[in-house]
């Protein structure tokens, strides 16, 4: 059923594979550069020397608080969540064969979202720490309850998972708006919460996620394999010997590990699932091992590169990063998408 | 050519090792299929004429049914007669109305595309038109006039850039699906944006009306949106014929005798100019569009998107919601939060009955 996917452009035909290479070689390039203004640039304007200085051990008190305390660790933030987000935006768009799915769409984004809500509203949580610990909470039931309906019966294909992720997160979603809507104090925490920050994320904020988004990266490098056939529909994936049920399982558990990661740290940043797997489909082909390996890259340059744009945008005050992407990446989308001939999935 | 890759939306797969039904899915007699779609029109007008004639009597001045209907025979007078004609029937209307227009809008571009996922509000119009909202209310200091123009501007805009920005010989369903997302984030974020910048209140009457709500309609905005809506569906039925030829693949259209790149540029255009109309009245209420074609498909048991269903079942779930948020829930809240709720617990649970069955 899936249009066998075609090469881009001028490309047409295949590419030599070393071409791929020079170009998942350029996005680990990319990645690198990305991290270098991430920790030299900040609303603190420290010089540079003083910066490398603090790196290497020294510094003054100061210093060390701007870069050890703040942009390190966010930083590592950056990258972990952009991470999170490429490598489960690639999986579950080759898991649901479906380009518009993002990483989202299991409503792990809405759970999140509503158990926050219900923690700020009722319970009076207000930092990152607090909303870690509801968000990784919401984020996994919403799986399992997904995954519980959109699997009942024989048939619990991607396009079921789907609708009832879509269709669950939907609920959420409007408990959340009235929620927050009838609760002006929680609506004013939430609009921040749910623009997708790194601002005070700080090792407190990362530690205890980091395990959760290493086990949803070591699945997904578990089920990279099965994946070019499990993206040709189940029954390719039977004929070539996968199981099928296993590798659906592991793909869910581990977009829900990473996504449900991911927006513990930052809130809710859709767009990077979204857009990087397209991006980089494009660049390597439609090989789903290179193609989460390019997000795995391209993803938290993104992320980090965006971050940095809106710490020094609208100076003295902060852009969150969650806005910054989608100016980022979708001028980019949308110039790779006009090309002459694009691949689908 | 199109890359989105399932050629009947949702349907789900079947399973692997149930050939029988599989076959009874492919051959299975149209004229069931055309039955049930006629009972599931029938009973969602029936409950939309049930809702409307709640929608007429419920309020802070409650009437009983005869008193409610009376003012069409003339027997009812005064303030009843103001109540009801000026304030609760254009609401009901409209909200049948909008809840029809979005759901055909939803259940043509999941057609075109031929992707559940995709409804008008993901490809922009609906985050066009919040921005275009936004923009009247914090630069221009808006009015409900000024906040409808601005956001039928801001939708329109967006998706004549999408369509702009998307064309390339000719429109490819991919493409514009992509450029969409593209656009609608970059439009989600500056509303993102504007909302954090502005005054508690303000952000939380936008965030009101980006929900979707139909606390702002009256006669004067009710009957030229009415009119509009009304011409735009009449226009649907002349599509239907080639959406069901482009359902089944570009090349199947084609060799059918479709003029696919006429055909789709004119469904599209209908599908925008129906949303269009409801969101610069009533903001962009959510999940209508996504929900109600969907809905419709699984309870006529169709492999495509019955349009017909679509729009009576998206007439009732608007109406309903509205009676719901108006009525049943104490605080006061947007239309749009409750066609989310209801729309995708209804759709949960048919997922979960259908689950059951098989």
């Amino acid at each position: 059923m899936t249009t066998p996917t075609r090469e881009v452009g001028s490309d047409a035909g295949r590419p030599p594979a070393r071409s791929r290479s020079v170009r998942l070689v350029g996005a680990a390039a990319l990645l690198a550069a990305a991290l270098l203004p991430s920790v030299l640039v900040g609303a603190n304007l420290l010089p540079v020397p003083s910066v490398l200085d603090t790196l290497l051990g020294g510094g003054t008190a100061e210093s060390r608080f701007v870069v050890w305390d703040q942009r390190v660790p966010r930083t590592v933030a950056g990258l972990a969540v952009g991470a999170a987000l490429g490598v489960a935006g690639a999986l579950i768009q080759a898991f649901t064969r479906n380009p518009l799915a993002d990483p989202g769409i299991l409503g792990v984004n809405a759970g999140a979202a509503f158990f926050v809500a219900v923690g700020i509203t009722f319970l009076g949580i207000t930092t990152p720490f607090g909303y870690v610990w509801l968000a990784c909470a919401g984020a996994l039931v919403l799986t399992v309850v997904v995954y519980g309906i959109g699997s009942t019966g024989r048939d619990a294909g991607p396009a079921r998972l789907t609708v009832t992720g879509v269709a669950i997160g939907a609920v959420l979603s409007g408990l959340t708006t009235g929620l927050t809507l009838t609760h002006p104090d929680a609506f004013d925490r939430m609009r921040g919460w749910s623009a997708g920050s790194l601002l005070e994320r700080g090792f407190d904020v990362l530690l205890p996620v980091l395990p959760l988004l290493l086990v949803g990266l070591v699945l997904a490098a578990a089920v990279a394999p099965s994946l070019d056939s499990i993206a040709l529909g189940a029954d390719v994936a039977r004929a070539h010997g996968v199981d099928v049920r296993r590798v659906r399982i592991a793909v869910l558990a581990s977009v829900t590990l990473l996504a449900g990661g991911a927006t513990a740290i930052a809130g809710p940043i859709v767009f990077v699932g979204l857009m990087v797997p397209h991006v980089v489909r494009w660049m390597v082909g439609a090989n789903q091992r290179r193609i989460l390996l390019g997000s795995l890259t391209v993803a938290p340059a993104l992320v980090v590169l965006s971050d940095v744009l809106g710490r020094i945008l609208v100076l003295p005050s902060e852009m969150p990063v969650g806005v910054v992407t989608a100016f980022v990446g979708a001028p980019v989308l949308i110039a790779l998408v006009r090309r002459p001939k694009v691949s689908g999935l | 050519m199109n890359a989105l890759t399932r050629p009947h939306g949702v349907r789900s797969p079947e399973p692997p090792d149930a050939e029988g039904r599989r076959a009874e899915a492919t051959h299975r007699p149209d004229t069931a299929v055309r039955r049930r779609s006629a009972t599931v029109t029938l009973v969602a007008a029936i409950v939309t004429l049930v809702f409307g004639v709640l929608a007429l009597t419920l309020g802070d001045y409650p009437l009983t049914v005869p008193e409610a209907l009376g003012v069409f025979t003339g027997e009812t007078e005064g303030f009843a007669r103001t109540v009801v004609l000026e304030w609760r029937l254009p609401r009901a209307a409209v909200a049948v109305l909008f809840g029809a227009a979005l759901a055909v809008a939803g259940g043509v571009f999941q057609t075109l595309t031929r992707n559940p996922l995709a409804s008008p509000d993901i490809i922009g119009l609906a985050n066009g038109s919040f921005t275009g909202m936004l923009v009247a209310l914090l630069l221009l200091g808006g009015s409900w006039p000024l906040l409808t123009a601005g956001s039928l501007v801001g939708g329109l805009a967006a998706a004549v850039a999408i369509y702009l920005l998307a064309y390339r010989d000719g429109l490819q369903g991919f493409r514009f699906i992509v450029v969409g997302i593209g656009i609608s984030a970059m439009l989600a974020s500056v509303n993102t944006w504007m909302l954090l910048r502005v005054e508690l209140e303000t952000a939380l009457f936008a965030s009101a009306w980006g929900a979707g709500t139909l606390n702002g309609v009256t006669a004067t905005t009710a009957v030229p949106a009415g009119i509009c809506v009304v011409a735009l569906l009449m226009l649907v039925p002349l599509l239907v014929p080639s959406l069901r030829q482009m359902d089944l693949g570009d090349d199947v259209a084609r060799a059918t005798g479709v003029r696919v790149d006429r055909a789709r540029l004119a469904s599209i255009t209908v599908a925008v100019g129906l949303v269009s109309v409801a969101t610069a009245v009533a903001g962009p209420i959510a999940f209508v569009a996504l929900a109600a074609p969907q809905i419709s498909r699984r309870l006529a048991r169709s492999p495509g998107v019955p349009l017909g269903v679509t729009a009576a079942v998206g007439g009732a779930l608007l109406l309903g919601s509205d009676l719901i948020a108006q009525h049943v829930i104490p605080l006061t809240v947007p239309v749009g939060v409750v066609t989310v709720a209801l729309g995708g617990g209804y759709l949960v649970w048919l997922l979960l009955h259908e689950g059951r069955r098989r």
